[in-house]
């Protein structure tokens, strides 16, 4: 393409390596004035990797940047940031216990005769970019009491407050209620229409059809072209990401449940104030189905979850594994039930990320015999059950037992421990938002591996805060609300209206 | 090229450049107070290693800091912070004086005894800031400082007790000889050892003007074990994984609380092992009246920095303090240049050892300049590229 003022960022030929890996092979972007651009990939594709180049994170190995048809060399970002670049990360780089003002104005303070701080000026600064993008946020509140949906909308404020004309927002959706994606969106049209450029990097196809102008795809750090988004739909989108036809719609044979796995009865969790947000709740999954439980985040399903896997004490009830109470004792005597949990929060509660790929794979099981007799641990064993796992599962990259979980992918240390909790072979499995962050293709292969494990014979009880996700992979719906299963519904029994209605506390018809 | 640049990748690299860079800043600082550096280096390494008996003398100083060393590393690595190694080396010290006092068993029994009661008091104490940590959450950093100076009373509580304490000395009394450690050192002192050593002039000199004994075998032997502890068993997977995730360690059934305590216990038991070797080893084989903490935890601490934490090497980071701390002393005699110069070249060198990026930002340099040296293809402005070759 050529050179020309009419786009506000042209990235030509960039090629980045890290040591060996290619990152991105001569990647083209080609980003219009006054358009919302989209960068679809999938997990690892490199597309964060493309706009830390453009931000002056990493510098290209080869390539040219060019902004409203001039070329420019970004060294840090400190350049981006002259340059009216601004970018937005995935996780927030917002300090806590500041207020919205004194988060937006660090780094670039107002203040007085002999570097005095004046925080009454940045105050009015701040009051004045609110105001004129309408954004609903407080500057004297603390981040840590607001939403996350406000914490990104500070963030993007603290871009504008720099000047920012090219907004970089990375999964600006991964962590936002389906309410707060709405607003989002709406804000970005907004400042589209008050002459920004936005480009955004996701691989949630349903949000680039509702904001995007443009989108370019990348596949394996390579260019795969940029497509006109109302001249495209989901499905092409997907192949183009995937590189093979997608199946959006989950694929799968009635359920035969057998006999009780799990059984929940009565059961109250209080959290660390001594509320209750689990609340008398009885449960029932059946060894050979899928049990989905649809709510919004928030209504006791973190609580449900810690319970069964005595991270918490109930306050009462019962749990019972295939007839056996084991509420209130410990991880260990969970796990040593056949119980396999896949964590919401893969950081904190699934790897341990400083250790490599290989001794991650075997976090639970490291004492069976299997992995070295005695005291010793074998890690020749370690490596040849990890490296059966990176096959079987498709982990990338391919050869990465001794490289540190930290370095994998956000999708590929999912992969990991999914590949982990089902090598257990277990009789339940528990899956937290299991596709958290995960491409179209991850999700698919998450799905098939939820439904392989049904039809073998495992109880799956699958907990997401994605609504479609528990209406296409569950045999039954449960409903979650302020702690209690307020419906049960076998599949294809209830609509998406009824459940929706359910989870924010109505009645159903 | 290539190799240059994995090797300054390497931890140590990173080492050996600290250890560069705090050479080369005292040879600074000695130059301003008008010594000549090559001059003061020169008595300095002799002074550590010139002759025989200063060999000897450079590896009994490295014992007690390198299995001090070794306890930092090991809780370090686990994601503790025993800054306690002090307190545990003074129990050590204290419950080795008391059942080497109290007990006076035949040699084989007698050692293994007095060292397994030093071993107890240190991992005693390291255990109780474990469990502090474990049950109430109370930092051990906090914990075990205050410890360090409990022991530190404790010391002197025993030193003057009426049991224990020495008549008209400082000391508390000397150990019974049968928990000596010194390597053959009742046959050196005996008429035959002494007509042998007549003959063998540097053996004399080591053996008759030294305490050398058995500690540093057995120190090395501890850096071993803790390092195949720490990377080859269960145990220390699980350490490790507690020490660098607590939630998904209990999320994955590994009791948080219990490895904590076993860390902080191991970690103890080994600055109590350096107590009790100092006690069996060196004279005066008691403990004395302290006045001021004698370091040999704090200077675990360093030799651990210096190791970047790996056990193993501890043992090269403890030799080289102990070379600095012992051949400096050389350097205030030969030249008359105060003998603070070596603090300030040790703190140097712990000071650039704790600036991690050092050496990967050099490794970064050279891959520039190799890169840029291979593909000429590098364009940054903006002229076309030339075409990829097949």
């Amino acid at each position: 393409m050529e050179v020309s003022p009419q786009y506000a960022v042209q990235m030509h030929g960039i090629t980045k390596r890290f040591g060996a890996f290619t990152a991105l092979d001569e990647v083209d972007l080609d980003v219009r004035k006054q358009t919302v651009h989209a960068i679809l990939g999938e997990n690892g594709a490199g597309k964060t990797t493309l706009m830390n180049i453009l931000y002056g994170l990493y510098q290209a190995d080869e390539g040219g940047i060019f902004m409203n048809g001039q070329q420019v060399n970004i060294a840090n970002p400190n350049d981006a940031i002259q340059l009216g670049i601004g970018m937005v990360h995935q996780h927030f780089m917002l300090i806590e216990n500041f207020t919205v003002t004194e988060n937006i104005i660090l780094g670039d303070e107002v203040c007085g005769a002999a570097g005095v701080l004046d925080m009454r000026k940045a105050r009015e600064e701040v009051m004045a970019l609110v105001n004129e993008y309408g954004f609903d946020v407080d500057p004297d509140a603390r981040i840590e009491d607001i939403t996350v949906g406000m914490q990104q909308r500070v963030e993007i404020l603290k871009a504008l407050y720099r000047g920012a004309e090219v907004l970089i927002l990375d999964e600006p959706t991964a962590v936002l209620t389906p309410q707060e994606i709405d607003k989002l969106i709406e804000i970005m049209h907004d400042l589209i229409s008050k002459g920004k450029t936005i480009i955004i990097i996701t691989h949630k196809l349903r949000e680039i059809m509702q904001s995007a102008d443009e989108c370019s795809i990348i596949r394996r750090g390579v260019y795969m072209g940029t497509v006109d988004v109302k001249q495209s739909s989901e499905t092409e989108l997907a192949s183009k990401m995937v590189g093979r036809n997608v199946n959006l719609t989950v694929e799968k044979t009635p359920a035969h449940p057998e006999d009780v796995m799990l059984s929940i009865r009565g059961l109250t969790v209080k959290d660390e104030r001594g509320i209750e947000q689990v609340r008398n709740l009885d449960l029932d999954v059946h060894a050979g189905e899928i049990v989905g439980i649809a709510g919004i985040d928030g209504n006791g399903q973190q609580e449900l979850v810690d319970a069964i896997c005595s991270l918490v004490k109930a306050t009462s009830g019962t749990i019972c594994i295939a007839g056996q109470e084991i509420q209130n004792t410990n991880p260990r005597n969970v796990l040593n039930h056949s119980v396999a949990v896949i964590p919401s929060d893969r950081h904190r509660w699934g790897l341990v990320l400083p250790m490599m790929v290989e001794e991650n794979t075997v976090l639970e099981r490291h004492g069976e015999d299997l992995f070295g007799k005695g005291i010793m641990l074998d890690y020749d064993k370690l490596h040849d059950f990890t490296s059966k796992l990176i096959e079987r599962y498709d982990i990338r990259p391919a050869g990465c037992e001794e490289e540190r979980m930290s370095g994998l992918s956000g999708g590929n240390q999912q992969k990991a421990i999914i590949a982990r909790q089902v090598s257990y072979v277990p009789d339940l499995l528990i899956a937290f938002q299991p596709t958290r962050g995960l491409d179209v293709g991850a999700i698919e292969a998450v799905h098939k591996t939820l439904i392989g494990e049904r039809d073998r014979g495992a109880a799956i009880l699958l907990i997401s805060f994605e609504l479609d996700e528990v209406m296409d992979v569950s045999d039954t719906i449960a409903v979650i609300y302020h702690g209690q299963i307020v419906g049960t519904f076998a599949q294809g029994t209830v609509d998406e209206n009824q459940l929706g209605l359910l989870m924010a506390g109505g009645e159903a018809q | 090229m290539k190799q240059f640049e994995k090797f300054l990748r390497s931890r140590f690299a990173a080492a050996l450049l600290a250890v560069l860079v705090g050479f080369i800043v005292s040879a600074i600082v000695l130059a301003i107070a008008g010594y000549n550096p090559i001059q003061a280096f020169a008595a300095l390494f002799k002074g550590a290693f010139g002759r025989p008996k200063y060999v000897a003398n450079t590896i009994i100083k490295a014992t007690p800091i390198l299995l001090t060393g070794v306890s930092v590393a090991f809780a370090f690595k686990t994601g503790l912070f025993n800054i306690g190694a002090e307190g545990q080396y003074i129990v050590g010290t204290v419950l080795a004086t008391i059942v080497g006092v109290k007990l006076n068993l035949p040699m084989p029994v007698q050692i293994p005894v007095v060292l397994l009661s030093g071993i107890v008091g240190g991992a005693a104490l390291g255990s109780f800031v474990g469990w502090l940590k474990a049950k109430f959450g109370i930092h051990e950093v906090i914990t075990s400082i205050m410890c360090n100076w409990i022991a530190f009373y404790l010391c002197n509580y025993v030193v003057m007790s009426d049991t224990f304490h020495k008549p008209n000395s400082s000391s508390a009394l000397a150990v019974n000889p049968s928990s000596y450690t010194m390597i053959l050192g009742t046959w050196k002192k005996s008429a035959a050892g002494k007509e042998f050593l007549a003959g063998v002039p540097w053996l004399r000199e080591v053996l008759l003007k030294t305490d050398l004994n058995a500690g540093f075998i057995i120190a090395i032997i501890v850096a071993i074990l803790a390092s195949i502890v720490l990377t080859r068993t269960k145990l220390g997977y699980e350490l490790r994984a507690v020490g660098f995730n607590r939630d998904a360690a209990r999320f994955s059934g590994i009791s948080v609380e219990r490895n904590i305590v076993l860390s902080m216990l191991i970690s103890g038991g080994i600055c109590g092992l350096a107590g009790a070797l100092s006690i069996t080893g060196t004279s005066p084989h008691t403990i004395t009246l302290l006045a001021a903490m004698e370091s040999y935890g704090f200077n675990g601490m360093s030799v651990a920095f210096i190791a970047a934490c790996s056990p193993l090497g501890c043992i090269p980071s403890s030799i080289l303090f102990s070379a600095l701390i012992y051949g400096g002393m050389s350097v205030q005699q030969v030249m008359g240049a105060p003998s603070d110069i070596i603090n300030i070249m040790i703190g140097t060198i712990v000071f650039v050892t704790a600036l991690p990026g050092i050496a990967p930002l050099l490794a970064d340099m050279v891959a520039k300049k190799r890169r840029a040296e291979e593909n000429v293809r590098v364009s940054k402005d903006g002229t076309p590229l030339p075409e990829k070759e097949a």
